[in-house]
């Protein structure tokens, strides 16, 4: 009878994966990167944030918003950690909407590092009619917000092909290997050499791709080093710790089982 | 029981303990005569209170921060996120705690179906136990709506307005459980002040449970009634209390692997996009934990049938107590039942998968045939192997796992392997 059961479960099992198998076929998974902040120990690329970044604000940033974003957090610890001045400068670099002041009326200012990076557009209404009516996601949460995460982003980002024969796009709609129904709004926006990085390294789509997927993915996460280095702590704590219990368990239960 | 006896030592104590005997109560919990054969499937109650209060106390910090409106409630959270002081732990322990807390009640569920310890003396005990069960299922769907990200909006949507399949006033009743004509901000902040009032509703029917448990006192594994205190117990500390910290050691470090190093495997990606009544997901599907009803629903054509089926499912084990008409309570000596316990565990982890998948072809049959064989399970399968099933020799106690005459050593054996 067990092996039996043992015969049926793993029919069962194999039925199920070729299930999943067949469903996974119909979309083309998302390219696996080997990014750096995978992993229990993992952590961000700090020069690479500071690219993606440049990639954001110089590309992304004329469509996307980030709206839970703070120029401060540019500078604190697991981020691409620029430094103070670097964010006072990249703040002030913005025009802030301020007020009202003490006459009712609003008013632009400089940034300052407490500011929340500024939209590009003022509402989801504007950024959708500037946009062939899509609306460019925020991407504060984008990489916890697909299912794949920062390598299905990547992947999108350098995925755009000519259409296969026989399908037909409208005006303002492009064909991508990897976005789901292939169809995407957002037009190819990386071209090698687009940006000029001030670490010389050289722009090429898949750098720049790869980049700007690892800002975002902090972006996302900022908590991510902080946390990993938290959990691998608790691990060793809470495994000292169960030893010393199953120690202590063992000694307790000696005086019960040496009596059966 | 032996706490009769109990005498505070100091005036003061025994001043206290004449007027609200809570000493006594003290010395009762500490002395609790256990059966000393429980084995590790027995630590998921202390387990499950772990959770109960690790999600109360993490639920409190983060209400302190959560704003419980339609226009603010998503950013409010990525606000505990980045800018509380470890508001990503706290947030994350809870979203992970809910999962951790279903996965223990699921296996004391089915540890308790495995060694009959529903049966009688202990139907309150089962029946207080499913209460809390239904509690924290209606809990777990509130708590996930208030991101108010997209799975949260239209779970809302899909499960409130089951409510509208009520003949006649179903559609008042969905208006009046929205407060509004459809999922809205009236909505979100009573879900909010519900998902507060719930776990303590829990509490009271946990306190309830454990009392229930302390009339007869523990089942265990071999499933015979046993004299209390004697050499088959042992005193609930220090032995429970260490074996159970034990085990709930072992169960935080997968916590902690959840909440650390993939907070969001479990959870659903389109969760973090904002709410968007305009824009329905591809898939709508709830927590894993409610998979299996979720399927159950869906494999009816008709929408107050799947209601109806979905609900008979949970209520139907209410009356599992009187549907089992096995005289010997644990499946260690009932070799048919046991084969058909594990079937209905496969049968209720494919209803789970089949509930992840999309409504049609083949996982629409899997989840027919599913559906069917887990009512079939309760309503034929339990009375009638009762009735047929040659059960295999009980022993007479837990130290003398032995009848009468030669068979002895070997049914010791069988017994010592079996638990």
């Amino acid at each position: 009878m067990k092996k039996f059961r043992k015969k049926t479960f793993y029919l069962i099992l194999t039925i199920f994966l070729s299930f999943n198998h067949l469903n996974s076929a119909e979309m083309t998974e998302p390219i696996k990167v080997n990014w750096s902040f995978k992993g229990i120990t993992g952590k961000f690329d700090r020069a690479s944030l500071q690219r993606g970044f440049q990639v954001y604000k110089e590309v992304c940033a004329s469509c996307h918003s980030m709206q839970y974003l703070s120029y401060r957090n540019l500078g604190e610890p697991g981020g691409p950690e620029f430094s103070e001045e670097e964010v006072k400068a990249i703040a002030a670099s913005f025009e802030v909407t301020d007020g009202p002041d003490s006459q009712g009326e609003m008013f632009t200012r400089p940034g300052r590092p407490s500011d929340m990076f500024v939209s590009p557009h003022p509402n989801k209404e504007a950024a959708a009619a500037a946009n062939g009516g899509a609306y460019p996601p925020d991407m504060s949460v984008l990489v916890k917000a697909r299912k794949g995460g920062a390598n299905y982003i990547y992947s999108v980002l350098v995925g755009y092909e000519d259409p296969p024969p026989g399908v037909k796009l409208d005006q303002g709609v492009y064909y991508n290997k990897y976005m789901i129904g292939n169809k995407i709004k957002m037009p190819n926006n990386l071209e090698d050499g687009l940006v000029e990085y001030a670490d010389g390294t050289a722009s090429t789509v898949d750098q720049m791709a790869k980049d700007v997927t690892t800002f975002l993915a902090w972006a996302a996460e900022p908590e991510l080093e902080e946390r990993h280095k938290l959990g691998v702590k608790v691990l060793i704590y809470l495994i000292l710790l169960t030893i010393l219990v199953y120690l202590s368990m063992r000694k307790i239960w000696s005086r019960i089982d040496s009596k059966m | 029981m032996s706490d009769h006896e109990y005498q505070p030592k100091s005036k003061v104590g025994k001043w206290f303990n004449d007027r609200l005997p809570l000493l006594t109560l003290g010395a009762h919990l500490t002395d609790y005569p256990t059966p000393k054969n429980l084995n590790y499937w027995w630590t998921f109650g202390g387990i499950l209170t772990f959770c109960l209060i690790t999600q109360i106390i993490t639920g409190i910090v983060l209400a302190m921060h959560y704003v419980a409106h339609a226009d603010l409630a998503f950013g409010s959270v990525e606000h505990i996120m980045r800018n509380v002081n470890y508001g990503w732990l706290i947030r994350y322990i809870h979203s992970n705690g809910a999962s951790m807390f279903f996965l223990a009640v699921y296996i004391h569920i089915f540890r308790s179906l495995f060694y009959g310890s529903y049966k009688s003396p202990r139907e309150i005990i089962w029946i207080l136990g499913l209460l809390i069960y239904l509690l924290m299922m209606a809990a777990a769907f509130l708590g996930y709506v208030l991101p108010w990200g997209q799975m949260s909006f239209w779970g809302a949507t899909v499960i409130t307005n089951l409510f509208s399949a009520i003949p006649l006033v179903g559609e008042s009743i969905t208006t009046w459980l929205w407060g509004a004509y459809s999922v809205d901000n009236p909505t979100l902040n009573r879900f909010f002040s519900l998902h507060y009032l719930f776990p303590f509703l829990i509490l009271g029917l946990v306190v309830l449970h454990i009392w229930a448990l302390h009339i007869p006192g523990n089942n265990n594994p071999v499933g015979i009634d046993i004299k209390k205190p004697s050499k088959d117990t042992v005193p609930f500390h220090p032995y429970i209390t260490i074996k159970d910290a034990f085990a709930l050691l072992m169960f935080m470090i997968i916590f902690a692997g959840f909440v650390f190093f993939s907070p969001n495997v479990l959870g659903h990606s389109d969760n973090y996009i904002p709410a968007n009544p305009m824009v329905t997901p591809a898939h709508i599907v709830p927590e894993w934990y409610l998979l299996p009803f979720y399927a159950i629903l869906r494999s009816v054509p008709d929408k107050l049938g799947g209601v109806i089926l979905m609900f008979s499912a949970i209520f139907i084990l209410f009356v599992l107590p009187w549907l089992d008409t096995s005289k010997v309570r644990s499946a260690v000596f009932r070799p048919i039942y046991r084969q058909f316990f594990w079937i209905l565990v496969i049968d209720v982890l494919m209803l789970g998968y089949v509930g992840a998948m999309p409504a049609e072809g083949i996982y629409l049959v899997l989840a027919r045939v599913g559906t069917v064989y887990y009512f079939l399970h309760f309503i034929v399968v339990l009375p009638v192997v009762g009735l047929l099933e040659k059960t295999d020799p009980v022993p007479m106690s837990i130290s003398e796992p032995v009848m009468t005459g030669g068979a002895e050593t070997s049914l010791a054996r069988k017994i010592n392997e079996k638990i």
